[in-house]
């Protein structure tokens, strides 16, 4: 095994020393569009004493997780991805974009759960080993849970000073229930992170609406005008910024502010940036870090003026 | 049938045989499009057709395994696998029935390379089909050269275009991947693609070689050269054979040593 790195009873230790490390996997966005996410979270967690490795040998997870009973080859992509962290010596694997989160967890535990297709998933995959699930797909908000809210707040370094963030979690990481980061429609996750890092946590009914996902390329208006509703109620209950962990709720909220600027002249905008910026910003790390410069909501303004960054 | 074994064939002395002898006597079984041949083991696949009687005229090039023209696929007896080489690269085995490929109709994109504007779309703007990829790692198993090719290939999805070029450095162009992938992507296609943008538009440039460019220009070397001009071809063949290779000397004085 590579470290040390991923059994459970090394995982203490590992903590202990200041310095867990765990299989990273960065997914295609996070590589192109959504670089400054990557920036930020490695960032943000090296602080936490985690340590993001990433995988050598990765393939796009698929996207999304195919519901067709008899789809089986879109799940190859996600199986062979989860067989190359056991083959890189761990046992947990983390994936920041929901997406890939989502795809990967949802293809871990079919294998998990149907023999039938983990062996027809294994035997066309016939040069790799054959893999029943035993690798753990975690979100970087599993990791938060895993070193407790103190850990947190004791990262940082710049609180918030009561900073009103929308937490959105968008679809992918509440549903389904077998993908999804809690019990129940909220889980609690990010609400918890902005109270530790000193913000304060906003509701709205559209916490976990869907942003119109994918819908954006071929109806974007479609997607425009969900993501006024979603800005506009974010407004209204007083947020001054949104956080997401999922690039393309991101890149909707973000971008579709633009058009929906131009279309409404008087919507009123709000800066949507990564639930890890949140985190860079008040572990006061570095620009580069927090990585703020790629948005088309520029939030820059709003921390500026706080003075956080 | 034994096409061709008589032109083969060698008379053996009555002593006892040699190895050499021994491993010409061995014969293995091959079906060269259905058809069984007897032909010695230990030839290439290219030298067995050969042997049982055909005649390259395409689909065979520099037989040393770098010009990708002898894409060959083969299947062994009582294995459902394709199984797919280069001819003049892989020794036959008893039980192969096999075929070679002269040519493969692969998509391939025009472009004007001096035209071309270099973005992390730039691939997937030529090769749409690109996207059709759903990482079943047939074009990895099927590549002779061993390359990483549905890694290269994930990486043109993502416009990693250095990666794609670097990934797919020895491609030969056999045109195997293409033939094989499910979602009918032209790798090698994209590859080269790719190396063309990064050769032209994003490795860096090396100094030295703008330096040789300069000399060469100012004339450091014509009276060199017009004195290689006028020389006897025996007098170039022996500065030829003389010259000395950057580190062939030392490493010639060391393999006598040792």
């Amino acid at each position: 095994m590579v470290g040390g790195v991923g059994r459970k009873e090394d995982r203490k230790t590992a903590y202990d020393a200041g310095m867990m490390k765990i299989a990273y996997y960065p997914g295609c966005t996070l590589k192109t569009t959504a670089r400054s996410f990557e920036k930020s979270v490695i960032a943000s967690y090296r602080v936490l004493g985690i340590e993001y490795i990433e995988l050598e040998k990765w393939t796009c997870c698929g996207t999304y997780f195919s519901l067709a009973k008899d789809d089986l080859v879109h799940h190859i992509a996600s199986i062979r991805n989860l067989i190359r962290v056991k083959e890189a010596g761990y046992d947990r694997v983390v994936a920041p974009c929901s997406m890939c989160y989502n795809t990967l967890k949802m293809a871990n535990e079919e294998v998990r759960n149907d023999e039938e297709k983990a062996y027809r998933i294994n035997s066309f995959m016939d040069e790799e080993e054959d893999y029943r699930g035993d690798v753990e797909v975690l979100h970087p908000f599993d990791l938060l849970r895993e070193v407790g809210m103190d850990r947190v707040r004791g990262a940082v370094k710049k609180p918030l000073e009561g900073l009103k963030v929308m937490p959105y979690y968008g679809c992918m990481l509440v549903r389904p229930e077998i993908a999804a980061l809690g019990k129940g429609e909220l889980p609690g996750i990010m609400e918890d992170l902005i109270k530790a890092l000193g913000g304060v946590p906003v509701y709205t009914p559209y916490n976990i609406e869907c942003c119109g996902s994918y819908h954006v390329v071929s109806n974007p208006d479609f997607v425009m005008a969900r993501a006024r509703d979603i800005a506009k109620k974010a407004v209204m209950e007083g947020a001054e910024v949104i956080i997401t962990s999922c690039p393309l709720c991101h890149y909707n909220l973000d971008r579709m502010q633009l058009e929906a600027k131009r279309k409404w002249k008087d919507f009123k905008e709000i800066p949507a940036i990564y639930f890890s910026q949140l985190m860079a910003i008040a572990f006061g790390l570095g620009k580069k870090d927090i990585a703020l410069d790629g948005n088309y909501v520029d939030p820059r303004p709003l921390f500026e003026a706080k003075g956080l960054v | 049938m034994k096409d061709g074994v008589g032109a083969k064939g060698k008379k053996v002395a009555n002593t006892a045989m040699n190895d050499e002898a021994e491993e010409e006597k061995k014969k293995v079984t091959i079906y060269i499009m259905g058809k069984a041949y007897e032909v010695p083991a230990g030839l290439t696949i290219m030298k067995a057709v050969e042997y049982a009687g055909f005649q390259y005229i395409r689909g065979a090039g520099c037989r040393a395994g770098f010009c990708g023209a002898c894409a060959t696929v083969y299947r062994k007896k009582g294995d459902y696998k394709l199984y797919t080489a280069l001819a003049c690269q892989t020794a036959v085995e008893d039980g192969m029935y096999l075929t070679q490929l002269p040519f493969v109709p692969a998509n391939k994109a025009k472009y004007d390379i001096e035209k071309i504007e270099v973005s992390p779309n730039t691939l997937i703007k030529f090769y749409p089909e690109l996207v059709r990829c759903v990482s079943c790692n047939t074009c990895t198993k099927s590549c002779p050269q061993d390359l990483e090719v549905m890694y290269y290939i994930q990486a043109a999805i993502r416009g990693d275009i250095e990666k794609v070029a670097k990934l797919s450095f020895d491609c030969i162009q056999c045109g195997l991947c293409a033939i094989r992938c499910p979602a009918e992507i032209a790798h090698y296609h994209v590859a080269q693609l790719a190396r063309r943008l990064y050769g032209k538009y994003m490795s860096p440039t090396p100094k030295h070689l703008l330096e040789r460019i300069k000399e060469i220009e100012s004339g450091k070397f014509d009276r060199e050269m017009e004195e290689i001009m006028k020389m006897s071809i025996e007098k170039i063949k022996k500065m030829y054979a003389e010259r000395d290779i950057e580190g062939a000397t030392e490493a010639r004085a060391k393999a006598e040593k040792d």
